[in-house]
């Protein structure tokens, strides 16, 4: 009996094909990344310098304008964001995961996180308005900003954590439970650090998002224009997002293509920054556990 | 039918030889304290009811095996001992388990304290994912003990009760994943020890290793029951006669007959133990 394919001529030239088709697709994919930070490497060349990192924002001259405000104002919002969402995203998690019972309430929270994921920012940025600025009279200060902000990210948080608690085998809480530990001596000293790995993921995930995050910092009115650092809480600030917006929308061509370019890098350096942090907590965390 | 007969001749001839050794006799079983009595117990998983009506006791300082057919109840009863049953949602159990004399299903039992005086080891071995050390001193420690040289000799302690003290004390801080199959359970029998419990269930400790691994666990079963009563539960009819003073076997949630193993093994009263253990079925 021979082994050549009978009847399906064309099995493998498809087979070759479709493989094809899928490199393709993953190429075009990093190609249109590639030509994008191509393009913003060469508008953002020679106007990327010390001077851009330490200087405020200038109406009068591109090459004076510096993206000092906005850099210190978005290291300010997702350090608050963080402290907000993650403390309450992660016990959320744990209530849900761990204590609630499975029950028509449950069921309907776990349906509302999920859905609450997938709600655009900018809704969140129009509740901010009215709940934090407005009702709560914090101003758009960076209070409000990271509140807002938080909102937008806690579903992430919390889903990030419930999957990470979940993939905790149920051997190790058994373990724990037979050798007279209570429910929560088992969370804290088990579950927690088992599943950390997969929170600090989705937190740096979360953290991410809130750092590129423009509309609902506009929702609830966060300056674009800024001439000073925020000192305490409630004061008022810009964000990188907002601040290249900002640069995209004057008239003048140097500021929205060269300047705008130039706070689009600072960005991204940031971005990578995060995510290489992700990696490294992951691994560090995942060396702790030694599975 | 005469091969049958002469098939079980053979396992009860082969049972004798490897029970004679250590097992205690019958008026032994019946001399000592009873360490865990069950009384009339039915449990029930939501709807389905998984236990009929068992009562048996289990002496102190015995091996008891549980043994019976895939489903039959018998691990279902094991973790009725240590209240494990009750973080299944829907679980429920009626009638009486008395450790020491005192009902432990009783509203005023506090579940933690019950766990720390019978430990438990489970099939499939589970350390943390810790080091070797924290893994035993992790009972000591949710009950509160803080001082480094305490958990120092508790570890030592119960490492070399469970026959692994030689192999692991120069990597103490390694991770408990990196030991082998056969260690890791051992290690999972220091764990337990560690709470200081005065019973032991083992829930088919030695159903995933090798021969000589599962050699090591009968042997350290063996040199334990001199400080703890032991339950186990065994798919292996070997394993029970080598290991176990009592025996008891379940079918279908009840329990069909309990008595000193080597009369189980060589005399059953019931003809479904017989059929059970020599192999007619299970």
């Amino acid at each position: 009996m021979s082994l050549a394919s009978r009847g399906r001529p064309y099995a493998k030239a498809a087979s070759a094909a479709f493989a094809y088709v899928c490199a393709l697709c993953a190429f075009a994919s990093v190609a249109i990344l590639v030509v994008l930070l191509w393009q913003m490497c060469r508008f953002a060349w020679g106007w990327l310098d010390w001077q851009f990192l330490t200087s405020f924002d200038s109406l009068l001259s591109p090459q004076k304008a510096g993206v000092k405000a906005a850099l210190v104002g978005s290291l300010y919002l997702i350090s608050l964001t963080a402290l907000f969402s993650v403390p309450v995203g992660v016990g959320a998690a744990v209530y849900l995961e761990e204590y609630a019972q499975r029950s028509r309430w449950r069921g309907f929270v776990q349906t509302n996180i999920a859905n609450l994921a997938g709600v655009p920012s900018i809704v969140y940025g129009i509740l901010g308005l009215g709940l934090f600025v407005r009702g709560m009279k914090l101003g758009a200060g960076v209070l409000a900003g990271a509140l807002t902000l938080s909102l937008v990210v806690l579903p992430i948080v919390i889903l990030a954590s419930q999957e990470a608690l979940r993939a905790v085998p149920a051997s190790i809480r058994q373990a724990s439970f037979a050798l007279g530990a209570t429910k929560w001596q088992t969370i804290w000293h088990q579950l927690l650090p088992a599943a950390m790995p997969g929170i600090m993921t989705g937190v740096i995930l979360a953290i991410s998002r809130a750092l590129g995050e423009a509309a609902p910092l506009v929702a609830i009115g966060a300056a674009g224009f800024v001439m000073f650092l925020p000192a305490g809480v409630n004061d008022r600030f810009t964000a990188l997002p907002l601040q290249i917006y900002n640069w995209t929308e004057n008239a003048d061509e140097q500021y929205q293509f060269h300047v705008a370019a130039a706070g689009i890098i600072v960005l991204l350096a940031m971005l990578i920054c995060l995510n290489a942090a992700a990696v490294y907590l992951r691994y560090r965390f995942g060396r702790r556990i030694r599975w | 039918m005469t091969e049958l007969a002469s098939q079980s001749k053979e396992l009860i001839t082969l049972v004798r030889s490897t029970t004679i050794n250590h097992a205690r006799s019958v008026d032994d079983l019946l001399e000592r304290p009873q360490k865990v009595v069950a009384e009339h117990v039915d449990f029930f998983y939501g709807e389905h009811q998984a236990l009929h009506d068992v009562s048996l006791s289990i002496p102190a300082n015995c091996v008891t095996a549980l043994i019976g057919p895939s489903g039959c109840g018998k691990s279902t009863f094991l973790r009725c001992i240590n209240r494990m049953n009750d973080m299944i949602e829907g679980a429920r159990l009626e009638g009486e388990i008395l450790l020491d004399e005192i009902d432990i299903y009783r509203a005023r039992t506090d579940v933690v304290e019950l766990r720390k005086r019978v430990g438990m080891v489970f099939q499939k071995s589970n350390p943390f994912p810790k080091s070797i050390y924290d893994n035993v001193a992790y009972g000591p420690k949710v009950a509160g003990v803080r001082k480094r040289s305490e958990l120092d000799e508790i570890v030592e302690k119960c490492l070399r009760r469970a026959a692994l003290w030689e192999e692991v004390s120069g990597r103490l801080n390694e991770s408990a994943l990196q030991l082998s199959g056969g260690q890791q359970q051992r290690l999972c029998i220091a764990r337990a020890l560690a709470t200081d419990p005065d019973v032991l269930l083992m829930d088919e400790p030695a159903s995933a290793l090798d021969p000589k691994s599962t050699a090591r666990i009968e042997d350290l079963i063996f040199e334990l029951k001199d400080s703890y009563t032991i339950v186990i539960v065994t798919h292996n009819m070997q394993q029970a006669a080598r290991v176990s003073d009592q025996t008891a076997f379940f079918y279908e949630g009840r329990l069909v007959e309990i008595g000193a193993t080597t009369d189980m093994f060589t005399k059953p009263r019931q003809r479904k133990t017989e059929d059970y253990i020599t192999g007619r079925f299970g």
